[in-house]
Order: C-alpha cells, then sequence, then structure tokens
C-alpha cells in the first residue's frame, strides 16, 4: 500500500509532462500514410500556376545571366567591372556566397543526422538541395573567372606537354579540390537520401514516363531489410563524409584570402569567421525557402512545424552572434597589432570612398540575427522571412567587403582605386539567383521534397513502446 | 502498374560503365600520343628551294655555324644566311657556280629577291626565346635543333614544346656543355656522370638560373 501512495505521490509532485514532452516531429497526430500522400501529392499534383510564373521568372534571369557569361568568355573579363587593384570583384564574392550559403544544409542534413537531432528531419531534404543548388551557382564563378575558360582544365592535375603541375602549395588549388568534392560529395548524400522516397513515387506511377523515371533513379530499390541494412551503413558513411566537409570546404576557401599578405585579408580568424559566416547565411537561406513552401502547400504545416523553424532561427542567432564577434575582433585587431597598413586598411573600409558596403554589413549583421532572441520573433514567420532575407543581403555584403575592400586599398596609395560593378557583373550575379531558383522549383515538382522514410520512423506510432505501435504502416 | 525493368537491368550500370572505360581508354591514350608536339612536330621536314646540305657544308667540308648564322652569339634572333653569304663561294668562276641546283641562289642574287627558305623551328609569337643568351652559357646548337651536321635536309629533331623547354631550364645541368664546345656538332659527354660533373660545375661557375616562372619566357 504504502508504495502505492509513494507512486501517487510522485505523479502529483512531477512536472507537468505537457511541458516537459519534446514538441512532436509531426503535428495533429498524422499517420504514416498521411505523410506519404502529403508529400507525394506535391508531385503528383497539377503544377499550380505561381509555379509556371516563379520558373518563368527565374529561368528569365537564369538565361540572361547565360548570355552575359557568354558575351563575356566571348568578349573578355573586361566587361566585368574587376581592375587593377581589384583584380577580384563580384566574380569572388558571389562564390563565396553560395559556396558559404550551402554549408547550413550539410550542417543539417548530415552533422544534424549524425547526432541524431531528430527535428532536422522535415527540413534536411530542402536543406540539402539548397547547399546543392548554391554549390552548383558557386561553380558557376571559378571557371569563368580565369578569363579564358578554355584553359580550365589547367585547374587539374593532367598531365601535359606544356610541363605545368598544379601548385599543391596554393590554397586556390585546395579550393578546386574543396569544391568539386563538396559538389560530388553533397550530390551523392542528397540522392542517396531520396532513393527510398524516389521508390515510393514509382510505386504509386500512374503514367510509363514516371514509372521509367522514378524506376531509373530509384535503382531499384524493394526496401528488404537487407537492402535497407546496406542503405544505412552507407547513409552514415556519407553523413560522416559530409560533416567534415562542412567545416573543412569554407575554411579552405578563406585561406584563398588569408593566405595573402593583403591588408584586411591576412587574419588568422579567417576560417572562423567564414565558417560562421556561411552557416548564418546558410541558416537564413533555409528559412528564406521553407517559409514560402509551407505557404504555397499547406499540408506541409503539419511536417514542417514552427517549432522546428524556431529551431533554425536559435542557429541562425547563434552564428550571426558569432560573426559579430569576429567583426569586433577584427577591428580590435587592426588597432592592437599596431600595423600601419593593417589600421589604414580598416580605416578606409570605413571612412573611404567604399564605406557603404562594410556599413550596410555590419547594420544588418550585428542588428538582425539578435532580434531571434525574443521568442515572439521567431514564432512570426513573416517576420522571420523578412529577416531572413536581410541577413542573407547583410551576407552578400559581408563577402563583398573582404573581397573589394581590402583589393582597393593595398599597400601602394597610387594603386588605390574605387571599384564599379559593370551591367554585365550585376546580371551575372542575378543571373545565379535564377539559375537557383529554376533548379530550386523543378526541385520542388520533381521530387519528394519531405524525406518520407525517416519521418516516418520517427512518428509516434512507428515506436515499438507506442501503445498504438507500428498501426497504420 | 507493375515495374517494368528487368532483372539484367541491375547489370546495366557496370556494362556502361566498362564499355566507357574500355571506349574511353583508347581515347585519352590517343590524344596523349598523337595531340602532343612529340607527335606533331618531330619530324617535320619542308623541302626547299635550295636543296642545302648541312652533312656536306658541315661535316663534310667542316664549316662552323657561325660562318652562315652570324648573329647567333650577339642577337636574340639567329638569322638566316643572305644571298651574299652563299655566293661568297658559289658566286661567278667559283664553286658549282654553274650547278642547276644553285639556279635560285644566282636568280635571287639577280634580282635582290631574297631565296624563299621554309621555316623548320618556329616558336610561337608569345614565347621569348633569346639565342644569344643560351649559345653564351653553354647550350649547344645541337641541344635544339639535333645533329644537323648529318641532315642532308634539315628536320626538327626535338618537340620544342614547353615541357621541353622546361626539362632544360629546370635541371640544365643535363645539357650544358663547355663554352668552346657550343658549336661543336660532333661533342659529346663521355657519360652521364661526366656531363652531371660538367653540368654542375658550369652552372655554378656561369650563374646559370634560368627562369621557370611564366614571365620568363611569356614576357
Amino acid at each position: 500500500m504504502s508504495t502505492l501512495t509513494t507512486n501517487a505521490e510522485a505523479v502529483t509532485n512531477a512536472p507537468d509532462l505537457e511541458v516537459l514532452a519534446r514538441p512532436p516531429q509531426v503535428l495533429n497526430n498524422r499517420n504514416p500514410h498521411w505523410v506519404t500522400g502529403a508529400v507525394c501529392s506535391i508531385v503528383e499534383g497539377r503544377t499550380p500556376l505561381w509555379w509556371w510564373i516563379g520558373f518563368a521568372i527565374s529561368a528569365t534571369f537564369a538565361g540572361i545571366g547565360g548570355a552575359c557569361i557568354l558575351y563575356m568568355i566571348v568578349t573578355g573579363v573586361g566587361v566585368w567591372g574587376s581592375n587593377s587593384p581589384c583584380f577580384w570583384a563580384w566574380d569572388i564574392t558571389n562564390f563565396i556566397f553560395w559556396v558559404s550559403m550551402a554549408h547550413a544544409g550539410s550542417m543539417i542534413s548530415a552533422l544534424l543526422f549524425l547526432t541524431r537531432q531528430k527535428w532536422s528531419i522535415s527540413i534536411a531534404r530542402v536543406s540539402e538541395a539548397m547547399t546543392v543548388f548554391a554549390i552548383m551557382c558557386a561553380g558557376v564563378y571559378p571557371a569563368i573567372h580565369i578569363g579564358r575558360v578554355w584553359f580550365v582544365w589547367f585547374l587539374f592535375p593532367v598531365p601535359n606537354s606544356y610541363g605545368m603541375w598544379p601548385n599543391f602549395s596554393s590554397p586556390l588549388l585546395w579550393d578546386v579540390f574543396a569544391v568539386t568534392s563538396y559538389l560530388t560529395v553533397s550530390s551523392l548524400f542528397w540522392f542517396a537520401g531520396m532513393i527510398p522516397d524516389l521508390s515510393v513515387l514509382r510505386d504509386r506511377a500512374t503514367t510509363k514516363i514516371r514509372k521509367f523515371c522514378y524506376g531509373l533513379f530509384s535503382l531499384g530499390w524493394l526496401g528488404t531489410a537487407r537492402q535497407w541494412r546496406h542503405y544505412e551503413m552507407m547513409y552514415v558513411l556519407l553523413a560522416g563524409i559530409t560533416s567534415v566537409l562542412v567545416v573543412t570546404v569554407t575554411t579552405i576557401v578563406s585561406s584563398d584570402c588569408a593566405t595573402s599578405v593583403v591588408p584586411g585579408w591576412h587574419a588568422t580568424i579567417f576560417p572562423f569567421y567564414f565558417m560562421v559566416g556561411a552557416v548564418y547565411s546558410g541558416s537564413a537561406a533555409i528559412l528564406t525557402l521553407l517559409i514560402p513552401l509551407r505557404l504555397a502547400y499547406p499540408q506541409l504545416k503539419d511536417l514542417i512545424t514552427p517549432s522546428q523553424l524556431d529551431k533554425v532561427c536559435k542557429l541562425l542567432l547563434l552564428m550571426g552572434s558569432c560573426v559579430a564577434y569576429v567583426y569586433v575582433i577584427e577591428i580590435f585587431n587592426a588597432w592592437y597589432s599596431g600595423n600601419a597598413f593593417e589600421k589604414g586598411a580598416f580605416w578606409e573600409r570605413f571612412h573611404g570612398i567604399a564605406a557603404w558596403y562594410p556599413i550596410t554589413c555590419l547594420s544588418i549583421n550585428l542588428i538582425v540575427p539578435q532580434l531571434f532572441w525574443f521568442k515572439k520573433v521567431r514564432h512570426c514567420l513573416p517576420l522571420v522571412f523578412v529577416l531572413a532575407i536581410l541577413c542573407n543581403v547583410g551576407m552578400w555584403f559581408e563577402r563583398f567587403m573582404i573581397v573589394t575592400t581590402s583589393l582597393i586599398h593595398d599597400f601602394l596609395p597610387s594603386s588605390w582605386h574605387d571599384f564599379h560593378a559593370s551591367i554585365v557583373d550585376i546580371l551575372t550575379a542575378t543571373g545565379t539567383v535564377g539559375i537557383f531558383f529554376t533548379l530550386f522549383l523543378l526541385f520542388i515538382r520533381f521530387v519528394p521534397v519531405i524525406n518520407m522514410s525517416e519521418l516516418k520512423a520517427v512518428l509516434p506510432g512507428s515506436q515499438p513502446d507506442h501503445p498504438t505501435g507500428g498501426e497504420g504502416h | 502498374m507493375s515495374n517494368f525493368f528487368p532483372r539484367w537491368a541491375n547489370w546495366l550500370p557496370l556494362q556502361i560503365l566498362i564499355c566507357v572505360l574500355v571506349a574511353g581508354a583508347p581515347v585519352t591514350l590517343g590524344i596523349w600520343y598523337y595531340f602532343t608536339p612529340k607527335y606533331t612536330r618531330v619530324g617535320y621536314q619542308p623541302i626547299q628551294p635550295v636543296p642545302f646540305s648541312h652533312a656536306l657544308h658541315v661535316k663534310q667540308l667542316g664549316m662552323d655555324c657561325r660562318y652562315c648564322h652570324g648573329f647567333v652569339e650577339v642577337a636574340s634572333h639567329s638569322n638566316l644566311p643572305t644571298t651574299q653569304t652563299c655566293i661568297n663561294c658559289h658566286g661567278e668562276g667559283k664553286i658549282l657556280s654553274n650547278s642547276p641546283r644553285l639556279a635560285p641562289v644566282r636568280e635571287s642574287w639577280k634580282t635582290g629577291q631574297p631565296i624563299p627558305w621554309v621555316q623548320v623551328h618556329r616558336l610561337p609569337d608569345y614565347a621569348y626565346f633569346n639565342h644569344a643568351v643560351h649559345v653564351n652559357r653553354g647550350v649547344s646548337c645541337y641541344s635544339c635543333h639535333g645533329a644537323v651536321n648529318e641532315m642532308s635536309v634539315v628536320h626538327e629533331a626535338q618537340s620544342l614544346s614547353m615541357k621541353w623547354c622546361l626539362d632544360c631550364h629546370r635541371a640544365p645541368e643535363n645539357f650544358l656543355r663547355p663554352p668552346s664546345e657550343v658549336f661543336n656538332m660532333s661533342w659529346h659527354p663521355v657519360s652521364l656522370a661526366r656531363q652531371m660533373d660538367i653540368g654542375t660545375k658550369l652552372k655554378q661557375e656561369w650563374k646559370v638560373n634560368p627562369p621557370v616562372s611564366c614571365g620568363g619566357c611569356h614576357r
């Protein structure tokens, strides 16, 4: 009897379980069947009008961007605003901007997968798609910025009759390997995660073309225990490799700048600086994509929950604060180093002809992420959407500030020169945005946007200890 | 709708991969071999307007390279001889002055129009090359032009590819010879070890430090 009383007391004294419970990953107690239907209906339903409008706009921008690239190739890099001493300008700015943005996607899909963060499951596919497409947009620049694209093979170690060999001690070469391996690994990881879901679409297909295409890409997936065993092993390994790349790629990109002697670039904090900036801008990009996606397909509101978006906002806040720390420490170091060139570079950065880039960058990146301390802000999705876009703009200006303001103010006062973007620069940049959204819209239309198989495994009904364990499959 | 990929489709990716490798390997190797100056340039032997034989003039008669190519030690460009140089020996009443094979030389001497020799060794205009610098620092004619003293009709003996230039620029001790032997086409080091001895010594003494950066040749 006494034990019963103690138990009863324990129950009454126990904290409210409703409050303590982790927020569910799928709202409204949806069952696995509903999840499959909700996700597949996006691909199987009619193409909505907004999709066509969005696709037409993005594809037009992508086409204009492509035309600009063609014009640049046949005419020469002179059509860009880059000039002495600002040899790197929008090309490298946009390269860094896109390749960095990619990192948050890998972090959410790989690092959080390995650490068993269930909240990342629903948003992992979109994040990973963002990663792959952002790397593709970044990949536009390294090849064309050399001016003579037909010599791009010089970047790779191909034995040749010129007796040339890449300089393996140069970070610019590490960059080539980092970005190509990043694209390869993250595409594989993204595709590998999709295989079971593609087989679901294959099995639900009603037309021969769909059956063939999804059948081709699901690689003969049958969902047998043996296949799952191999598959999960492979997926964990790929996640492991991808997690390493989250840290390595952008730090290598940062060493392109940091290993040079240019004041404003030559700093040991650069790898960390680029890394946190990368996850910060990527988190903002994920929010920018997820919020309209939920709006466009209301059934996703149960799958991409406010609590998941709230966690992305917190990630953005953390990384944004790290970025703010770097801004402050960079300026402090410029003063504390006592190096005249370093001091001069930073003085000129905020007082010179180009002061509006850093001022725009700092005013956005120091203030906007700090608003995410407030739960009300994190849960007001239209506001989150606007702030996330602002963060992306701020991060673009940060990349632009790092690349150009350091170059236009080098050691020789006689070579100081302002940078002005040309129309070709601008249209190529908007072209990459067009490419990104074209690919993203195609992704929404043809691929399940949520990892159904993984998500179904964390539904309450799938847990063996659940009263309805396994029901609804 | 049933699946329409048959069982054999499982092996299709592997089969495609093997086909690509089997077809790709000869293409790669073919480009590697046939698309390089080693294949396209070496052995180029155009027909010249006058059947001038280096073998006869240099090997049999013992003429020095510099009798005809007189600028080679002082200019970046090594000249082809003018018709005057030929006429010094082959003029009116001298050697073979009536030979029909020398008709174009006599014609040129009469009209003042140069003999249209066909250039054999041709460097692209974006590659800077200075003959004087090379021959004055122990790089023999032989190193680039081959055994011209053996050639009845001149042909290209070396590929003149960038790698070929760089092979020597990166390790000149393999090719340098005593300055007195630069124009001696039949001088050869007695052994590889001897060449290394001579080459290393000359490299130090003459401070031979060939450029290997892009700007060395692509100025």
